[in-house]
């Protein structure tokens, strides 16, 4: 009778405990920083804050070296095994929703009043993703290195002209100084290309696609404008002015070879911002793109968060967003990394964004010069195009031919995709 | 006679089960996708998309494959002076003008120039409607060429002297055979710091080598050293694997053989002409085959180190299927490249096969 009693005590307790197990929902949640020295640490935090808040929902973080991470998610939707959260580089998210894995945030406009515009990702009037922050890049150097040559520090409402600009370049590659004058990151031969580079074209008057219709690249990357910039583009390298696409990845990372003096100028992005400082501190010039006809550009949109289509808990994936847009986890992200938090009241919190901070000039920056990629499912195609495009003229390949090689691929992946539903 | 097709299919369960799982798998891995890939050829699929898969017949092909010429005359001023352009080359007229909506020449519509040679006066501009894969294709070739002789060759050379029996050989057996194990994408990244231009220790060593003499080399920032780089590392990296075969084939070779030639009085060259060579016969043709095959399929060295560049200089078929298949969502691209390349692979392993079948 005891042992009875016992046994069903004993099968009581486990059927309780396997009741309260299932009422708390498994989210998984990917995102693309592995390898990173701060990522990993920040978001174990959000998602460690995040279930020890709530009982509803418990969340798994897996994370992926960034150059698997897309790759990965690829695949996942194709096998329909992606996590609720999806981690996703804003110009990618077109695609994701075009295609039918993302499923349209909860959050709404209201909740996000106050955001810097590149932090949310917006396809067909419906909001698919948001970001705790937003990255900005600049021509960094050191104010002694521009004083030495004789350089003018520039201002966003007098940047250098193109003609000012290589002509500083030509200086300190005279002096003999430095291994290069300028460092554009050719090693870093993802995103980055596209990101960095296309807001030059966009500077002299091309683009890499046509905005107005997204129909056709003709005209904008292979007109007039887009043939000026491939010969600028291509005499940096002939001339040695920066180093080319078999740059050696150590030197082009995290700025280290501009924070060793192989580089006088760095065109790099406020994630390294933090470094820089704390190598230069005072010294350290965070300045705004060069314009060459068409004013300063840069670009805008980072990595922000999305719900998949797919998942099943999808309250739980939004009430997680939610969570990780707080002020506080923005500012810590900032703090960490030297990115731009998403909201004025998140960068008052921060060390570099606060008013007077030696980076509040990043906000300027994006206010003044950021350009999105184009909005457009076939941006996936249209930035490996550009990527290579860039990267044969950067190599030798003669300027007219690549371009009008790239406006033919991206206008007959336009067709084969019935115009991308624009 | 009918007594052997019965007993291979039903008097045979227990080959049947023990061969399943190998059959199971290479059906699902290898018959079923190529299946696929083959429908997908003839098709628009793409990665992901709303849209629905339309049937496109050959379309696929034909712009994969498509070449044409053109022969241009050069551009001649007032008094029928040929044009010359700021490098004192005579100027043609711009492709372009012939190559889009130009009603006179509708088969080269949006075909773009592969290369071009003089011929007399005039010029031939031969063209491609896929430039990049016909460069792909030319590469994959030039890149099966030098490593299926050179390799097979190397790892001969590598087995015959260590066939020896010498203390200690088998040390020397694990080093060859080392870069083997390791995974060809880190032997990749390794190799991307060794012929690094600035300062990988390729060039160092050249330079110490020569005591300074020697001009740094951008070895894979170079469009004609980048493929010919890929190409030594990728014969350093497998030679190990083939060697292994090679000593398979050299250690059942009888030893009596070589006696009864040593009492012949046949020199070293002659032992190998002789005895060594044809016990290798069958040797040789796997390794061959194999080499072949492996060479076809150049992939990884190309994603890690040079995605494909400089400028094209080392495309090769399959990163080209990889990079419009998956990278660029088109599918049916990745697998017309996919479809040309097994009918090739098929057909050379066909011609290998007959030159190196048992002669009767």
């Amino acid at each position: 009778m005891t042992m009875l009693t016992r046994v069903s005590a004993i099968l009581l307790a486990s059927t309780c405990l396997a009741g309260a197990a299932a009422a708390q929902a498994e989210l998984t949640f990917w995102q693309h920083g592995a390898g990173n020295p701060w990522e990993p640490r920040l978001f174990g935090q959000i998602v460690e804050d995040f279930n020890a808040s709530q009982s509803d929902w418990k969340v798994t973080l897996q994370q992926f070296p960034q150059a698997a991470y897309n790759d990965s998610v690829t695949a996942a939707a194709l096998s329909g095994e992606l996590p609720d959260i999806i981690d996703v580089d804003g110009p990618l998210m077109p695609n994701w929703a075009w295609a039918g894995y993302l499923a349209p945030l909860e959050i709404t406009e209201e909740e996000l009043e106050g955001f810097l515009p590149g932090t949310i990702g917006r396809w067909q009037d419906q909001i698919y993703s948001v970001g705790l922050w937003d990255a900005a890049v600049a021509m960094i150097t050191r104010k002694s290195t521009l004083e030495k040559y004789g350089i003018r520090v520039p201002t966003l409402g007098e940047p250098w002209t193109g003609e000012e600009f290589n002509a500083a370049l030509e200086t300190m590659k005279e002096s003999g100084d430095f291994e290069y004058p300028l460092d554009l990151g050719m090693w870093d031969k993802v995103e980055w290309y596209p990101y960095a580079f296309s807001p030059f074209l966009q500077s002299f008057g091309g683009d890499i696609v046509d905005r107005s219709t997204y129909q056709t690249a003709e005209g904008v990357l292979n007109g007039d404008a887009a043939i000026a910039f491939g010969e600028w583009w291509q005499g940096l390298f002939t001339d040695g002015l920066v180093p080319g696409t078999s740059q050696d990845p150590a030197d082009g990372n995290q700025a280290f070879g501009f924070r060793d003096g192989k580089y006088a100028i760095v065109w790099s992005g406020n994630w390294n911002g933090a470094g820089v400082l704390e190598a230069f501190g005072d010294d350290a010039l965070f300045l705004p793109a060069p314009d060459f006809g068409n004013g300063p550009k840069i670009g805008a949109a980072s990595w922000q968060f999305a719900v998949s289509a797919q998942s099943e808990n999808q309250q739980g994936a939004n009430a997680f967003i939610r969570f990780a847009l707080q002020d506080k986890y923005q500012a810590m992200f900032s703090d960490a990394s030297g990115l731009a938090p998403a909201t004025a009241t998140a960068a008052q919190m921060t060390e570099n964004y606060k008013e007077g901070a030696p980076m509040a000039v990043f906000y300027d920056l994006s206010a003044a010069q950021a350009l999105v990629r184009p909005v457009t499912p076939g941006y996936v195609v249209q930035s490996a195009v550009f990527r290579k495009a860039v990267s044969d003229i950067a190599d030798g390949a003669d300027v007219a031919t690549a371009l009008d090689a790239a406006v033919d691929e991206i206008d007959a992946d336009i067709e084969n995709n019935q115009g991308y539903g624009h | 006679m009918a007594a052997t097709p019965t007993r291979l299919l039903s008097s045979n369960r227990a080959g049947w089960a023990m061969a399943a799982p190998a059959v199971g798998l290479i059906l699902l891995f290898i018959i079923v996708p190529f299946a696929l890939a083959f429908g997908f050829s003839f098709t628009n699929q793409r990665l992901f998309s709303p849209n629905p898969t339309q049937w496109v017949g050959t379309a696929n092909f034909q712009q994969l494959l498509g070449v044409s010429t053109l022969t241009l005359e050069p551009e001649r001023d007032a008094s029928g002076a040929v044009v010359l352009d700021d490098d004192g080359q005579p100027k043609y007229p711009r492709l372009r003008s012939y190559t889009r909506n130009n009603p006179d020449y509708p088969h080269l519509q949006g075909k773009q120039e592969w290369f071009s040679f003089g011929w007399g006066d005039s010029r031939v501009f031969v063209l491609a409607s896929d430039v990049v894969f016909m460069k792909a294709l030319r590469n994959t070739f030039l890149f099966v060429l030098v490593v299926a002789p050179l390799q097979g060759g190397l790892a001969l050379l590598l087995a015959v002297m260590t066939n020896q029996k010498l203390k200690g050989i088998n040390f020397f057996r694990t080093v060859y055979f080392m870069p083997v194990v390791v995974s060809i994408v880190v032997v990749s990244l390794l190799w991307r710091f060794i012929y690094d231009g600035d300062n990988g220790l390729l060039n160092n060593v050249l330079g110490w080598l020569t005591f300074g003499a020697f001009e740094p080399v951008d070895w894979l920032g170079n469009p004609s050293t980048a493929l010919p780089a890929i190409i030594a590392m990728s014969i350093w990296q497998a030679v190990g694997f083939h060697m292994v075969i090679w000593l398979a084939g050299l250690q059942s070779i009888s030893p009596t053989l070589y006696e009864a030639a040593n009492i012949e009085g046949a020199s070293r060259w002659q032992a190998f002409r002789y005895v060594t060579w044809p016990g290798l016969r069958n040797t040789a043709v796997l390794v061959l085959i194999v080499i072949t095959m492996q060479a076809f399929a150049l992939f990884a060295q190309i994603d890690v180190m040079t995605k494909g560049g400089p400028v094209d200089s080392t495309q090769t078929m399959v990163f080209q299927a990889v990079e419009r298949g998956y990278r660029k969502q088109d599918i049916a691209a990745g697998s017309v490249i996919s479809v040309v390349l097994f009918l090739i692979v098929l057909t050379i392993s066909l011609v290998q096969g007959y030159l190196t079948r048992e002669k009767k």
